[in-house]
């Protein structure tokens, strides 16, 4: 096959108004013009959005599944970073 | 983005196996872990993989043949809206599953080629003709709903990005049986003609709607490896039997006699027993032998074919807007 491929783009749709935009797919199209009207297409057939992102593929920079627990490990101690941590007298209520 | 980089490239049967690394998926798969495109994952879990979600993505695209062969004659336009809009979405699923299968690092063109030169397969229920507006009612009801039995199971699959295609398929797949046992009622309870249309439709519908669920557990090969990477749920023969007994009723409560004199309800088991499947049959559909296996192949050829300046020409008009803006940025410097 000598045809050349068509960009990978990623979808990200926003459902309802005041949410935000959320990863949906992705799709092939040759730019991004057209990756917009290809989302619309395939992703939205039923109403499922209000607003569409789309994204190169290649321009996302992924962390590495390889470094999740150096990277995310860390929070799991830091329990005072959570309001529960911290005592407050009952007779003073909800805060 | 799952495409890129993070993969590490597997070659078939020349990485030596890493049974650390293995232990270590499959106790994820067993904690109900769901593997994403960039983890580490046995190559022969990748290519099992790659081999399902391609046929499923393939099979979308050559059922849209079928289908389509009735749109322009659908009886109404209730009837052609509904008809078109299920076609469209047999194409969209087409394009969720294929999108997954790409996340295992394999391209969408090398996909397509697998299907057109016939090396991937895709179900051999496509293989058999709409003969009459009955049959769009047949697939609706008989092979969406199988086709539903197969793939609810799968929306729980340990590979992320297929069970994410699988919600979405599976949340658009109820209105296309129903919208199938819609035309099959209303024949069935229309003219005495339009009632053996229905009919007619059944009888050579059931048969390849069971063959859909694969062959006997007895002999399926794949099986066992399936089931325990959660990528198969169920087996073909349990599948078949959930099918059988909801689908039986549905005809009943339409007057409609199943192709299948041993088909009897057992008080015992709670199911139906039902008379030996053909695989004979089935060998041949798979073989690229049913009765439409050559005119779907030609189709898709001739489409791939006829569609590629359309492809060429998108891609040079977008390099041509590209360059454009840059000379026009240039010279707005
Ligand atoms: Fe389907
Ligand atoms: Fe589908
Ligand atoms: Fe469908």
């Amino acid at each position: 096959m000598t045809e050349a491929n068509w960009p990978l783009f990623e979808v990200f749709i926003r459902s309802r108004g005041g949410m935000s935009h959320r990863h949906v797919g992705s799709l092939h199209a040759v730019d991004a013009e057209m990756a917009l009207q290809n989302a619309r297409d395939v992703y939205t057939r039923r109403g499922e959005g209000l607003s569409i992102w789309v994204v190169p593929s290649g321009a996302i920079k992924a962390s590495d599944p390889g470094d999740k627990d150096m990277l995310f490990e860390p929070a799991n101690s830091k329990i005072y970073r959570h309001p529960t941590f911290y005592e407050v007298p009952e007779d003073v209520g909800n805060m | 983005m799952y495409t890129q980089g993070l993969n590490t490239h597997e070659t078939q049967g020349t990485s030596p196996v890493d049974t650390e690394r293995e232990a270590r998926f499959q106790a994820r798969i067993d904690a109900d872990e769901k593997i994403e495109p960039n983890d580490w994952m046995p190559a022969a879990y990748r290519r099992t993989l790659v081999r399902q979600i391609s046929q499923h993505a393939h099979s979308e695209i050559v059922g849209m043949l079928p289908e389509g062969n009735w749109i322009t004659r659908a009886p109404t336009l209730r009837r052609k809206a509904a008809l078109l809009a299920k076609v469209q979405d047999e194409g969209g699923h087409g394009l969720y599953l294929y999108a997954a299968a790409e996340t295992l690092d394999v391209t969408r063109e090398e996909l397509v080629e697998q299907l057109l030169t016939g090396k991937a397969k895709y179900s051999s229920i496509f293989n058999y003709p709409t003969l009459t507006w009955a049959d769009i009612g047949a697939i609706g009801w008989l092979v969406d709903g199988a086709a539903i039995m197969n793939q609810i199971p799968l929306c729980r699959c340990s590979f992320g990005p297929y069970a994410r295609a699988m919600i979405r398929i599976c949340k658009e797949e109820s209105f296309h049986q129903r919208q199938g046992y819609e035309i099959i009622s209303t024949l069935a309870r229309g003219t005495p003609e339009q009632k053996a249309m229905a009919q007619d439709a059944l009888d050579r519908w059931w048969w390849p709607s069971l063959m859909m669920f694969g062959p006997s557990d007895k002999e399926s090969q794949h099986s066992d490896t399936s089931m325990r990477w959660k990528i198969k749920r169920f087996s073909n023969d349990d599948l078949r039997q959930k099918f059988i007994d909801a689908t039986v009723p549905q005809g009943h409560a339409l007057g409609l006699v199943f192709p299948d004199a041993q088909l009897k309800w057992n008080e015992e088991t709670k199911n139906f027993d039902f008379g030996p499947i053909d695989w004979e049959e089935f060998r041949q559909v798979v073989s690229g032998n049913g009765p439409c296996s050559r005119d779907r192949m030609r189709t898709r050829r001739k489409a791939h074919a006829e569609g590629a300046w359309v492809r060429e020409a998108a891609l040079a008009h977008a390099a041509k807007r590209r360059s454009r803006d840059a000379a026009a940025k240039l010279a707005a410097e």
